[in-house]
């Protein structure tokens, strides 16, 4: 009788979803910021706290997505020449020239009577002396952290002319323990690693995290139990929590395809790997790859018509290229070495990498035809990218020697190789696209004093 | 009274059921009254004068055909070469070993499990492990062992055994172990 109580517990424990919070400490405020070539010229911004609830909070969040970013250099608050300017106001120009800023953001929130925040903005070019966007987001008190985020986009995408990716989320793997008993937890964290929160309970390995790039919300991977391997589908909204299915043979790796209709993935039988892809709708499974070699790690292309992925049929690692119906297989990646884990750019155009050889790992991109290809970051090991809702940015892991496993990100020019938010340990890192779609109507080139185009 | 005494104890544990079956005494009463004194004793009760010889024996000599004589007289676990799945030709005693003692007990299922070092991506690594899984999976299917008796699985580098990141503790963990899923007591 006890004894059934306990399983009964424990059994409660294993299907309850876990909301515990993995991880209450902020990231570190000091991560290193490595930029490679001193050709890199962040822009000089002011970012002044916002007056009112959570104002301060927000600036504080903004500043460091954007410095993070590498196109922004934030100025320090204690240089500021002029205090208190509110929304009701222009900048006095020649104060925030004089301290070299080529920008000025400032805002204030405001509480309404149902207790949500407005919190509105001004982003300033002192030099031309033209406001460059303003804009009001409103939302509950609780989301002023995803507020700073979504007004972190619009400044990104003013200055560069590129869409934002800060209101976003990723998952992944953290890693607890020792290298010999090592706990890994499949987590899910805000962009910058606030708000981790653990899904799984420990007693798995967790492995290949992904988004559905069509439902911010669903998720794919793999639970790796001592007899058992199994692909999970999961939504974060409704904590449903569905085995793809029983297959005959080891499963791994599984993608999304970006309409979230089709999932491609690996069977390993006999011990032979192959690439499999199965309608989420209909669950009809097609063989994609039948050769004798590794086929796996497949990654689609944005519009769904090819896929990607290592294989070493020719004798080592290589990527190769498919049409998603498993014809016309290809080799694309030209250099020697060997080429792993592939992902697909949200823009179709680049696929990233991971490469070995010369004694450590490398993280890279090429061009879909295999043309093109350069080194990002290198490192005794690294491993994994994944794309920023924008494809501006990879997501990687990266491991010292004999050491930890952190999360790392690089921008495609290689000049911007930083720690990511999240400080704790962890591995496989997936982005998830935008939480929802940014405004439109930013507001720019209205009014009296608005920057010329 | 005593005989029910036993058979309760039996309920609790068989290993106490029996030592009481062999002394053929009833607990030793310790004098201190329990919080339940009177109830049956949910623990073991030992002698407090043990009688008879101590005797001693070889470590090594684990009880045939047990998950312990597996380990400990065979061996559970082979190596292989840096980004090889080939059985090395030191390995096959082994496994011709692990063979035969399957052989001699023809109840044990086993599950191999591949493993790779921590120098390869982590889903490319489960393909490499499952490789070094199948080659001792064949390896004992040709000497006979029914295909049936034996599952397969790759950790890729999930499972470690050799901390440190030395090329002697990566030669460890690039290995294929054999496990005992069924039919061998412990």
């Amino acid at each position: 009788m006890k004894l059934r109580t306990c399983i009964g517990i424990a059994m409660m424990a294993i299907v309850a979803p876990v909301s515990a919070v993995a991880q209450t400490n902020p990231p570190s405020q000091t991560a290193d910021i490595v930029i490679n070539q001193a050709d890199l010229r962040a822009l000089q911004i002011a970012v002044v706290p916002f007056a009112g609830t959570h104002g301060a909070d927000i600036s504080n969040v903004v500043s460091g997505n954007l410095k993070r970013s590498g196109f922004f250099e934030p100025l320090s608050p204690s240089s500021f020449i002029e205090t208190g300017l509110t929304l009701a106001n222009a900048p006095n120009f020649p104060q925030w020239t004089q301290i070299g800023a080529q920008a000025v953001l400032y805002g204030g929130v405001t509480t309404r009577g149902d207790g949500r925040l407005d919190v509105g903005f001004r982003l300033y070019d002192p030099y031309r002396q033209c406001q460059l966007v303003s804009y009001q987001f409103t939302a509950t008190q609780e989301q002023w952290r995803r507020i700073a985020h979504k007004i972190s986009d619009v400044i990104y995408q003013r200055m560069t002319g590129e869409s934002g990716f800060f209101d976003s989320r990723v998952i992944f793997v953290s890693e607890e323990g020792t290298q010999l008993n090592r706990i890994n937890r499949l987590t899910i964290a805000d962009q910058d690693g606030f708000n981790p929160t653990y899904l799984t309970q420990g007693d798995e390995v967790i492995m290949s995290p992904r988004f559905s790039l069509s439902q911010p919300d669903e998720i794919t991977y793999v639970a790796l139990g001592k007899d058992y391997s199994r692909i999970y589908l999961y939504n974060l909204t409704t904590g449903r929590r569905e085995s793809l299915g029983e297959f005959d043979g080891q499963v791994l790796a599984p993608r999304f395809s970006n309409d979230g209709n089709k999932i491609a993935f690996s069977i390993i039988r006999g011990g032979n790997t192959d690439v499999y892809v199965m309608d989420l709708r209909s669950r009809q499974i097609t063989r994609l790859t039948n050769d004798p070699g590794i086929d796996t790690s497949p990654s689609f292309s944005p519009d769904g018509s090819q896929i990607v992925f290592t294989s070493d049929r020719s004798g080592s690692a290589r990527l190769y290229v498919m049409r998603s119906d498993g014809s016309g297989q290809r080799p694309i990646s030209r250099g020697g070495g060997l080429y792993t884990a592939p992902s697909w750019s949200p823009t179709g155009n680049l696929i990233a990498f991971t490469k070995q050889g010369g004694g450590q790992f490398s993280t890279g991109v090429m061009n879909a035809d295999g043309s093109g290809e350069r080194i990002l970051s290198s490192s005794y090991f690294e491993e994994g990218p994944n794309w920023a809702p924008n494809g501006r940015y990879v997501m990687f892991a990266r491991q010292t020697r004999g050491g930890d496993t952190r999360l790392w990100t690089v921008d495609l020019s290689g000049r911007v190789v930083s720690q990511a938010g999240y400080n704790g340990r962890g591995t496989d890192p997936a982005w998830s696209p935008l939480l929802d779609r940014p405004p439109t109507n930013l507001g720019m080139n209205q009014g009296a004093d608005a920057c010329p185009s | 009274m005593k005989t029910s005494r036993i058979l309760k104890l039996a309920m609790v544990g068989c290993a106490v059921a029996a030592m009481a079956a062999c002394t053929r005494k009833p607990p030793v009463d310790t004098g201190v009254p329990g919080p339940d004194a009177g109830t049956i004793p949910s623990g073991p009760a030992y002698p407090t004068a043990p009688t008879g010889p101590v005797t001693g024996g070889n470590m090594g000599s684990a009880a045939p055909g047990t998950e312990q004589d597996f380990v400990v007289n065979v061996g559970d676990r082979i190596y292989f070469d840096l980004d090889s799945y080939e059985v090395r030709p030191e390995a096959m005693p082994r496994l011709d070993a692990q063979a035969q003692w399957l052989q001699r007990y023809p109840s044990v299922t086993i599950r191999i499990e591949g493993n790779a070092d921590e120098r390869g991506t982590r889903e490319y690594n489960l393909a490499l492990g499952a490789r070094r899984a199948e080659s001792v999976r064949t390896y004992l299917i040709n000497r006979g062992i029914p295909a049936g008796r034996i599952d397969t699985i790759s950790f890729g580098k999930e499972r470690p055994i050799a901390e440190g990141s030395s090329e002697d503790s990566f030669a460890r963990n690039r290995n294929a172990h054999t496990a005992i899923v069924s039919g061998a007591p412990r």
